[in-house]
């Protein structure tokens, strides 16, 4: 039977990119549907009516919404190069990271780009913090091992998003020099190939992103805008 | 083999409630270790030292930290008795989209309502259409997970001992604006894995006040 995969997503959003990159490592062919998030598609909101978000994963006509939530999907699904580890407390450790990325690491560093400068230090402190936890987890090549695994693709945002951040806001906060084991593992990251190939143009997302340059420092609510 | 198996908890979280409700499930046996919030012990700090909180469940030794990740710990482990996710990839995916929905919205609306003064009568609204939506997803199942007890309710239902110190923070019932939720939580109470698990509500909102009065908001 054909299989119908399509992804509804934005090409500058890491958490559509996650989805891709998962589908890609997993050789799943699937249509992408780029939305335009500040006029969402009737399709976007009839698939995910709760939040009304990218990415979506449709399979055989079924939704499935929140990024994290798809790529355990993928996983369940499609059972080539595996990104869980089989064993419990491994997939527990994973999904543990994953979390971390996303609730303290990417808020934090978000923050610590975009806050007022008095009050940068602080965020700096609390973003530095958070990276090294995540440095000393990398006891291999990858978050995953030998092979990129769910945690990797979760830090997809670490890895490529940041350092065009870095080039937009014109402050450098990861550099080899105070995270060398997490800038390691973003060469081998965004040079592996599926990853290389998944990635948005940098150049795109630079000058997206640098239009929004002002927006993204007067921003007080802190959320990552796409 | 025996297992050893101790839970650092504190009895009126909703997660730690989380994780006893899943292990009473699976019929597991466990030592229980409560927390004295405002001093932590070592034990917690060493196995949770990255968010220093409860509930941690320590599996031989090794510890396993936030209530979502700990249950579908124990589902796995314990595989064989009372499945909380369902084995089909596509349900599984529904049912961490609505616990994830529970973390995001309710939580943090049931929050907002006891422990932001101002703001408890818009964040009981919002409660309130977050409940709806999940008494949408519920429909006519007498549980989330169907004709048995699952992830989602094993999410939601520690927050049924919470409604009375909603309700009493921002004056509403949510019976009258959800009573089928509120006849789900009831009948999940008729579980012993449940009762026995919830706190009392009355306990929880006398807590509540404590740390209200603690933090200047009475």
């Amino acid at each position: 039977m054909a299989e119908e995969v399509k992804v509804f997503g934005a090409w500058g959003s890491p958490f559509s990119h996650r989805v891709e990159l998962a589908l890609k490592l997993k050789g799943v062919p699937y249509e992408f549907i780029e939305e335009d998030l500040a006029n969402k598609s009737s399709l976007l909101l009839k698939y995910n009516p709760i939040h009304k978000k990218i990415p979506v994963l449709l399979h055989n006509g079924k939704p499935i919404a929140e990024s994290l939530v798809i790529l355990e999907y993928i996983d369940e699904t499609w059972k080539d190069n595996p990104i869980l580890p089989e064993d419990p407390y491994e997939r527990a450790m994973a999904r543990f990271w994953c979390k971390f990325m996303d609730e303290k690491c990417m808020p934090a560093l978000w923050k610590a780009y975009w806050i007022e400068e008095k009050e940068r230090a602080k965020a700096m402190e609390e973003a530095f913090e958070h990276l090294k936890t995540l440095e000393n987890e990398l006891k291999g090549k990858f978050f995953g091992g030998e092979t990129i695994g769910l945690v990797d693709i979760a830090c997809n945002w670490l890895a490529f998003w940041i350092g065009v951040i870095q080039e937009v806001a014109e402050i450098e906060l990861v550099n080899g020099e105070k995270f060398p084991i997490l800038c390691k593992w973003i060469e081998e990251f965004i040079n592996y190939s599926p990853v290389k190939e998944s990635l948005p143009h940098r150049e795109n997302l630079l000058a997206y992103l640098g239009a929004r340059r002002e927006a993204l420092f007067a921003s007080t609510s802190k959320q990552i805008i796409y | 083999m025996a297992e050893a198996l101790v839970l650092l908890d504190f009895s009126l979280s909703p997660f730690g409630v989380r994780v006893r409700i899943a292990l009473a499930e699976k019929g597991i046996k466990y030592e229980y270790k409560e927390e004295d919030l405002k001093d932590k012990s070592s034990l917690l700090l060493q196995m949770n030292p990255v968010h220093k909180q409860i509930p941690v469940l320590i599996h031989n030794g090794k510890p396993i930290c936030e209530s979502f990740i700990i249950v579908q710990y124990i589902d796995e482990v314990w595989k064989d008795k009372s499945p909380l996710l369902p084995s089909d990839p596509y349900r599984q995916a529904q049912a961490r989209f609505w616990a994830d929905f529970v973390d995001k919205k309710v939580v943090n609306c049931g929050r907002r309502i006891w422990l932001v003064k101002g703001e408890e009568k818009e964040a009981a609204k919002e409660l309130i259409e977050c409940l709806k939506m999940l008494e949408g997803e519920l429909g006519d199942k007498p549980y989330f997970g169907g004709e048995s007890f699952g992830f989602v309710d094993v999410a939601l239902v520690p927050f049924y001992s919470w409604f009375y110190t909603y309700e009493t923070c921002a004056n509403f019932s949510i019976e009258a604006e959800c009573p089928k939720l509120v006849a789900w939580a009831k009948r999940c109470m008729e579980k012993e894995s449940v009762s026995n698990s919830l706190p009392d509500p009355h306990k929880i909102y006398d807590y509540v006040l404590q740390v209200r009065k603690r933090i200047g908001i009475d």
